[in-house]
């Protein structure tokens, strides 16, 4: 088994396919789209390859320390030129075929008139922790 | 049931053991072991004492744990724990439980696991699926929790008002697992309001029942949020409200208001409309004005903006918005619907979509994206 991290864009990613806002869909396909995203992650459970996700907000700030006691110094909100991270999800599966395979999956979630987004999302492999024993 | 009764009796337990000299931590751990072991043997026997049960298994593994420490330290240093078995000892210092695991020195999470495991009897297991942390994680929480109330002492009277607290985060924190948060809260504040003669206990207890009655209409079955307006309020637990409703008039009966008491007014007159249209607005502006002077919070002001647009309609609505901080969450949401009412829908669908993108939860992202989409149809159509 390998884990893999899968990364949805705000903004940083190339552009989708059926690239309309999601405050213009219609309440159904909003719906439509939460509910696909739901049942994917359902699915990955009772195969046992989820491994764990969440969403995050777009307000973030870059911290970082200054030394010398002082509090750390804060540099945000984000420029509207930075990649922003909209949420993950790791998933723990026997190959980096399954694991294309199921964001491809996740990626062909619905969105305006119904037809799939087709957004980029990001796959990344986890590096393990430590040599496996027969390496 | 027999689940329930083992942790209806686990304060009181432990509160045996504290009694006895046993230090807090010590007893806790004791007082787990015991529950899992009752958890085992009681579908097969029900003991017919089972507090004195609990009391003598608990005691035991005590011993165990204090012999096989002081083993390897001073073999003569047991002694003083030996003691004859008798009948348990009358007393109940389940309150003192309460405070202790809600004591001020503790954060609010920390108090939060505490309490749940210390007071609820629930296991590290199920504390941590509830709160979605791993086990290890919830463990070393409570364990910290534990080393820091280590030196207070346990037959002082504690802070009723931060025990409260604790009781009413549980209870926001909801369902989201193996554990229902919302019934384990009510069930504990049943168990303070029944040990103290307190209004705000009351208060508090009757605000968790009058909105655990609405539960069943909040979310739709795939867990999309229903507001109020919206809800069938046929599916409102009609024994729920009238519990919630006596148990806070009793309350109020006795004239010393704060603020849980009047956070549940404002419920119960929710719960008195049969349909939303017929809302008493102009009565639940009176004790948001009486919350607000309770408790000064800016959240309350922002509650109060939408109640008034209610009241008064929706440009006073925003009249009243403008006095309060913008940078609340929540603030835009409030300034969408109150556009929408007022009827400038081009500015609602701007503000619906910006609070989807400040929403703190999923289940709000969503019922605000939709609700953007909503406003956005019907100005295409």
């Amino acid at each position: 088994m390998a884990k893999y991290l899968f990364l949805k864009h705000y903004r940083g990613a190339p552009e989708h396919v059926n690239n309309v806002p999601m405050s213009e869909w219609t309440p159904q396909e909003v719906d439509d789209h939460v509910q696909y995203m739901r049942d994917f992650a359902d699915r990955l459970k009772e195969t046992g390859e989820y491994a764990g996700g969440e969403a995050l907000s777009p307000e973030g700030t870059w911290v970082r320390s200054q030394g010398g006691g002082k509090p750390p110094i804060t540099d945000g909100p984000f420029a509207e030129t930075k990649d922003l991270i909209a949420g993950w999800m790791v998933i723990d599966v026997d190959s980096y075929d399954r694991a294309l395979e199921l964001a491809g999956e996740l990626s062909a979630a619905p969105g305006a008139n119904g037809e799939p987004i087709h957004e980029w999302l990001e796959l990344r492999p986890f590096l393990n922790a430590g040599p496996k024993f027969a390496d | 049931m027999g689940e329930l009764l083992l942790r209806e009796l686990t304060p009181a337990v432990l509160g045996v053991l504290v009694h006895r000299g046993v230090d807090f931590a010590t007893a806790e751990d004791a007082v787990q072991e015991a529950l899992l072991q009752a958890a085992l043997s009681w579908p097969e026997h029900r003991p017919d004492d089972p507090k004195g049960w609990l009391v003598t298994v608990a005691w035991r593994k005590f011993l165990d744990a204090h012999r096989s420490a002081s083993s390897r330290r001073d073999r003569e240093e047991r002694v003083e724990f030996e003691r004859t078995p008798g009948p348990t000892e009358d007393t109940d210092d389940s309150l003192q439980v309460f405070f202790l695991c809600a004591h001020p020195s503790l954060s609010p999470a920390s108090a939060v696991a505490l309490t749940l495991r210390a007071v609820g009897g629930l296991t590290t297991r199920q504390i941590a699926d509830a709160y979605l942390v791993p086990e290890a994680t919830m463990a070393q929480r409570i364990s910290r929790a534990k080393r820091t109330v280590v030196d207070v002492r346990f037959d002082t009277p504690g802070d009723l008002g931060t025990v409260l607290r604790v009781l009413y985060l549980v209870f926001n924190e909801g369902y989201t697992g193996d554990v229902d948060l919302v019934a384990e809260a009510i069930r504990l504040t049943r168990q303070l309001a029944a040990m103290t003669d307190d209004e705000e206990t009351a208060g508090l207890l009757a605000l968790m029942l009058l909105h655990a009655a609405r539960r069943a209409a909040r979310t739709t079955p795939d867990g999309v949020l229903v507001p109020l307006p919206e809800q069938d309020r046929s599916r409102w637990d009609t024994a729920l409200i009238a519990e919630g409703v006596a148990i806070l008039q009793a309350a109020l009966a006795r004239d010393r208001l704060g603020e849980f008491q009047a956070q549940a007014a404002i419920a119960a007159l929710h719960a008195d409309a049969p349909r939303a249209e017929e809302t008493d607005w102009v009565q639940i502006v009176s004790w948001y004005d009486e919350l607000l002077r309770i408790t000064g919070s800016p959240v309350v002001e922002l509650n109060r903006a939408v109640a008034v647009g209610e009241a008064d309609g929706p440009r006073a609505g925003l009249a009243a918005l403008a006095q309060v901080d913008p940078g609340l969450p929540r603030h835009t949401a409030a300034s969408a619907y109150l556009h929408e009412q007022a009827g400038d829908l081009r500015a609602a669908a701007r503000l619906y979509a910006d609070a989807a993108l400040s929403a703190t939860n999923l289940a709000e992202r969503h019922h605000l994206t939709r609700q953007a989409a909503r406003i956005g149809q019907a100005l295409g159509a």
